[in-house]
């Protein structure tokens, strides 16, 4: 039997070193550290000795017994790190397959416009205000300033519902049924559908429009042009996008303009989108009519404001380049599921 | 309205490019829509005469011409078939580039040719005419063709807006350019042509306020078989207008140049006096358009002894037309009041006199128009004018408008001094009518108040009543480019925010992640999808539909959906899933009732295809779930319902505190197979409102007490509804969490039967439970469920 510590030791840790199993490693702990096991033995050898031998000894054995037992920690957590690695190994997955589950739907292109418009205007204290879609001719034509027979009638083409009711023509109403359950200032805009007996490529029966309107004491022209700008550059997100206001007729401002901007496909350059003009035009707009602040019982004197009005359809067209307007209106999937 | 370029340039020169032109009106007010040059870029075209003409020796459609071109006669071949010795006609000399062709020295069929003679096609200046241009005889052979037909002109297309009926005539539009430019206006001013007979018809205006202005005269003698002159052709022709006989053709003219329509009657066919009148009811005209009309008595007539010969200022009678046989005419030109024209309107009946007197005639100019009239027949038609009757009423007022400049720079956001203003209108204003205007300012002035001014509009502006419409002119000459944009200054007032109401958008956003996709579907629908999807026999209709299919309003946005599924379906689309977000209608006691609804719709498999799982068919609780996550945290209650849509076995109806809120369920097989769906889609629709409900979160003591879990099962009928069982458990555990988690039937379970296992949470906030307490409490449950749905506990 082998009574030197040192090459117990070196044989402890030879042998923990060539075994690759925890339990074995159990066992051989015994052999050396159990009842029996060498270094035990050697323990127990010590009482044999003289005082000094046994001190000799007995510091021999002790190191020997931490230097076994340090083998085994050591051959311990190696295995466990081999163990934990090989589980990893059989655990890994192709993590290149696609995810599971629902898909993701989208919002539809004018949605999303009118979500990104209510956004623009509500940064500087708009808020939306909405109205029913088949209107009286009040709402819709004399309290915006139509009364029958006037030509303005001609330029709506109207669908009747009965000899009281229509589908509005405008989003405009909106502004009087608003004004009417309201004080002054008012400071809205006003989305919705509305409808006019015309369809072609370029004009559908049913299209969204959006009204702003800001009546206070003190709003003029300058800013009407300032609004209109600002929220043009914002929503095309282009800071340098010109805009500029041509005279118009709309029978409910005075006075009126055109909206027109620079063509974000050419850069003003001239293309087909803008009939080589370099402009587009995407509304109209003007500082409201005072009769429009009559019928509502407002006092024209002291309160002024602007209004203007924008086909959400043909924002959504110039943001996303969509060249035929009855796409928005054929719920083809192919087309909705390019707005995510 | 189209106009040449060229002829506005004779009434008003600026110095001005074309394009340069083009913008300032469109910067005015007057949008140029477009720009179209008379004839394309070519040269090396004049006018020429041709010698002689010879048939060529070895073609038989050919002809070999000698040609006097200004130089040494020159020889070409000539295919057109109209050409003939002494012909006056275009040709293009060698070099000339004509659209799609080069004129080079050639051999046709062995015979040299130093050129082209040209058809109107050739020149690009006409589409469909073939064969030789013939050109006067006497026009000057060797000038270049396009200073002869005055080619080097553009037609302006302008889209003016109904207030402006002031420039639906040249003289108008040159005003307006003089007023922005400060260019000379040149317009020729009509001398009043000398009565030389002194025949008239009498006439009698008993509609005076209809038509404040009568102006009548005869033209005797004249030869209507003349052609027009070239000038005045050319000039109708580039508006649009085809010349017809030389009548017509002066009274289209002076419509144009002056804005003034004119109508002449064949005096021979009218019979005894004029009577200006509205019709009788049942009055019937046959028309100058061939129609026959039946009138009314707001229809407002032109009549002789015999009853109406014109729908004043629409159109004239085809009894009375002029033709070119006419000798002898009445002459009429008027002022009808824009009010009653717009009242006697008639369905697809306008004309270029109708749009104009709706919208306002210059009253001011009706007896210049009449006198240019009668110069231009006289001098193109020959014949000898009688005097003008002339029959006049109270015409509209040009009252003078008060204009403070302190509301114009309130209006504006810009300065203007007193000074600036009346500037404007000076050069808006002709200098007779800026004289009135401030003749009549003058008379009202204080002297003192500095603010106010008092300008009178002239006769041609009807959009001009009140204080505002004044300051739109102040804006539209000081230009709307001078006009800076400014951010305004305002009020920092934060807007409301409701955490009880749930953002329209977040509805949005939630049901688009579930998968959904949103379609906008058109309002009005196929009658037959109310009737199929609602039940709806009476729908609210369109009166004027613009097709059978979109003539009813919706009151469920199902229809649209189930369309849009059909249209992917034949898109080889296989799996659909849509929402919708509209107004729906309805008949209220007074009008009509608008709610906004959410619906969806799902076909095709439950989740997209993927390769950990095998495709399952979508079914009602998948889109149940769908409905329950838009709810959420709210729970609604879904009862057992028919729906005039849905699969009666696979519907319910979605109920919130005693509510019915909306629908959920499978598509009718019967409605499936009608609208070609190869399987049924699972559909919901539900009050927007209810969706939007939110209740804002209140804090309750988190239980330091450990939950009790105990799980029960109970077998019952087929025919009760999971629904009454779990609130029948709450209402038993008022303070105990129930929640389903196992339905089964089949083994074990005798048919008719189903087994329902219950999950039961319960837990105390002052104290931890006993098991014996627990134990109570679960047969106390067991109990009252045997008790109400005859259930027995299984083991
Ligand atoms: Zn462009």
């Amino acid at each position: 039997m082998n009574d030197n510590p040192e090459s117990i030791l070196k044989q402890a840790e030879a042998e923990f070193a060539s075994i690759d199993d925890a339990a074995e490693l159990e066992q051989a702990k015994a052999r050396y550290l159990g009842k029996g096991g060498a270094i035990t033995e050697l323990l127990k050898g010590l009482g044999k000795l003289d005082p000094d031998a046994r001190k000799t000894q007995g510091a021999a054995i002790n190191r020997a017994k931490e230097g076994v037992e340090a083998a085994l920690t050591s051959r311990r957590e190696a295995l466990a790190a081999l163990k934990l690695e090989r589980q990893l190994a059989e655990e890994a997955l192709d993590v290149t397959l696609p995810g599971r589950g629902q898909d993701v739907g989208g919002i539809h292109p004018v949605t999303r416009t009118l979500e990104r418009i209510q956004e623009i205007f509500s940064s500087i204290g708009f808020s939306t205000a909405s109205g029913p879609e088949i209107e009286t001719d009040f709402f819709n034509f004399t309290a915006l300033n139509i009364p029958e027979d006037h030509p303005a009638r001609a330029m709506h083409d109207t669908f009747y519902v009965d000899d009281a009711h229509l589908l509005r023509t405008h989003t405009s109403p909106i502004q009087i049924h608003y004004m009417m359950s309201h004080q002054p200032p008012v400071k809205i805009i006003s989305p919705g559908r509305v409808y006019r007996v015309d369809s072609d490529a370029t004009h559908s029966p049913m299209f969204h429009q959006v009204e702003g309107l800001w009546i206070d004491e003190e709003v003029n022209f300058t800013h009407l042009k300032g609004v209109v700008a600002d929220f043009l550059q914002r929503f095309f997100e282009k800071d340098d996008l010109k805009v500029r206001f041509r005279p118009s007729f709309f029978p409910f401002t005075e006075p009126s303009a055109e909206i027109d901007m620079g063509c974000v496909f050419c850069e003003g350059e001239g293309c087909r989108v803008c009939s080589h003009t370099g402009w587009l035009e995407v509304g109209g707009c003007g500082m409201v009519h005072p009769n429009v602040l009559k019928h509502v019982g407002w006092d024209s004197e002291k309160y002024l404001g602007f209004a203007f009005g924008m086909g959400l359809d043909r924002l959504a067209m110039l943001r996303y380049g969509v060249n035929d307007l009855r796409l928005f209106f054929a719920n083809d999937l192919r087309f909705l599921n390019q707005f995510k | 309205m189209k106009i040449s370029e060229n002829w506005l340039r004779t009434l008003v020169n600026p110095e001005l490019s074309r394009d340069e032109l083009a913008h300032l009106l469109t910067m005015a007010g007057i949008e140029v829509e477009s720009i179209e040059p008379v004839a394309p870029v070519f040269e090396k075209v004049v006018v020429a005469k041709v010698l002689e003409v010879e048939k060529h020796p070895d073609a038989d459609r050919l002809n070999v011409c000698r040609v006097d071109a200004g130089g040494e006669p020159l020889q070409i071949v000539c295919g057109a078939p109209n050409v003939y010795a002494g012909a006056v006609v275009p040709c293009a000399l060698e070099g000339a580039v004509l659209p799609g062709i080069t004129i080079r020295k050639a051999k046709v069929r062995g015979i040299e040719s130093f050129g082209m003679l040209c058809s109107a096609k050739e020149l690009g200046i006409e589409s469909d005419v073939d064969g030789l241009l013939l050109l006067a005889q006497d026009a000057p052979v060797g000038q270049s063709i396009r200073e002869y037909l005055d080619l080097d002109d553009n037609i302006f297309e302008l889209k003016l807006t109904p207030n402006r009926a002031d420039c639906l005539g040249a003289l108008g539009v040159a005003r307006e350019i003089s007023a922005m430019t400060g260019a000379a206006l040149n317009f020729p001013q009509a001398q009043e042509v000398e009565a030389r007979c002194g025949d008239s018809l009498p006439v009698a205006v008993d509609a005076k306020s209809a038509c404040p202005l009568y102006l009548g005269r005869v033209i005797r003698g004249v030869d209507a078989s003349k052609p027009s002159p070239e000038w005045m052709a050319r000039r109708l022709v580039r508006s649009g207008i085809r010349p017809k006989n030389v009548l017509v053709d002066v009274t289209n003219y002076v419509l144009l140049e002056y804005g003034q329509p004119l109508h002449a009657f064949d005096l021979a066919k009218l019979s005894g006096g004029i009577r200006v009148r509205f019709a009788n009811e049942s009055e019937k005209i046959g028309l100058l358009n061939g129609d026959e009309r039946e009138l009314g008595t707001k229809n407002l007539v032109i009549a002789d002894d015999k009853g109406p010969v014109a729908l004043a200022g629409i159109m004239g009678g085809s009894e009375s037309a002029v033709s070119s046989d006419t000798s002898d005419i009445f002459l009429e030109a008027a002022f009808f009041d824009p009010v009653t024209m717009a009242k006697g309107r008639m369905v697809n009946l306008s004309s270029d006199s109708s749009y104009r007197f709706e919208r306002g005639v210059d009253f001011g100019m009706t007896e210049q128009a009449m006198a240019r009239a009668t110069q231009l027949i006289l001098e193109c038609a020959g014949g000898i004018a009688g005097p003008v009757t002339n029959v006049a009423a109270q015409l509209p007022s040009r009252d003078p408008i008060k204009l403070r400049i302190s509301r114009i720079c309130k209006i504006l956001g810009i300065g203007f001094t007193k000074e600036k203003v009346l500037d404007i209108f000076q050069n808006l204003f002709s200098a007779e009518d800026f004289a009135k205007s401030e003749k009549e300012r003058h008379s009202r002035s204080t002297g003192e108040d500095n603010d106010v001014l008092w300008i009178t509009p002239p006769t041609y502006r009807f959009d001009l009543k009140i204080e505002e419409d004044l300051v739109e002119e102040v804006a539209r000459l000081y230009g709307y480019d001078n006009i800076p944009g400014v951010t305004p200054q305002a009020s920092m007032a934060m807007l409301p925010s409701y955490e009880s109401s749930r953002t329209l958008s977040a509805v949005r956003k939630l049901i688009a992640a579930r998968g959904y996709l949103e379609a906008i579907g058109y309002a009005f629908v196929d009658a037959s999808w109310e009737e199929d999807f609602c039940g709806n026999l009476d729908p609210i209709l369109l009166k004027n539909p613009i097709a059978s299919q979109m003539s009813a309003m919706r009151s469920s946005l199902i229809g649209g959906l189930v369309d849009a599924l059909a249209f992917n379906l034949n898109r080889k689309q296989s799996r659909v899933r849509l929402f919708e977000i509209g107004a729906c209608f309805s008949r209220a006691a007074q009008g009509y009732d608008q709610k906004e609804m959410l619906a969806g719709l799902c076909y095709g498999s439950a989740q997209p295809e993927q390769w950990a799982q095998d495709a399952r068919w979508v079914d009602f609780y998948d889109v149940k779930s769908d409905l329950e996550a838009l709810f959420f945290p709210v729970t609604p209650d879904f009862e057992v319902c028919s729906h005039p849509a849905l699969h009666p076995g696979r519907s319910a109806a979605v109920i919130l505190e005693g509510r019915r809120v909306g629908v959920i369920g499978e598509i009718h097989p019967k409605w499936a197979q009608k609208y070609d769906l190869p399987r049924a889609p699972v559909l919901f629709e539900v009050d927007l409102d209810a969706l939007q409900i939110r209740e804002i979160p209140a804090f309750s003591e988190i239980s330091k007490f450990p939950p009790v879990r105990r799980d029960i099962a109970v077998l019952v009928d087929e025919k009760i509804s999971a629904m009454d069982m779990l609130n029948a458990c709450k209402s038993v555990l008022d303070n105990a969490k129930v929640e389903l988690f196992d339905l089964y039937r089949g083994q074990g379970v005798e048919a008719g039967k189903k087994s329902l296992a219950f999950r039961v949470t319960i837990q105390d906030t002052q104290k931890t439970l006993l098991d014996a307490e627990v134990d109570v409490m679960i047969s106390q449950l067991i109990e009252a469920l045997e008790k109400r749905f005859d259930s027995k506990l299984r083991v």
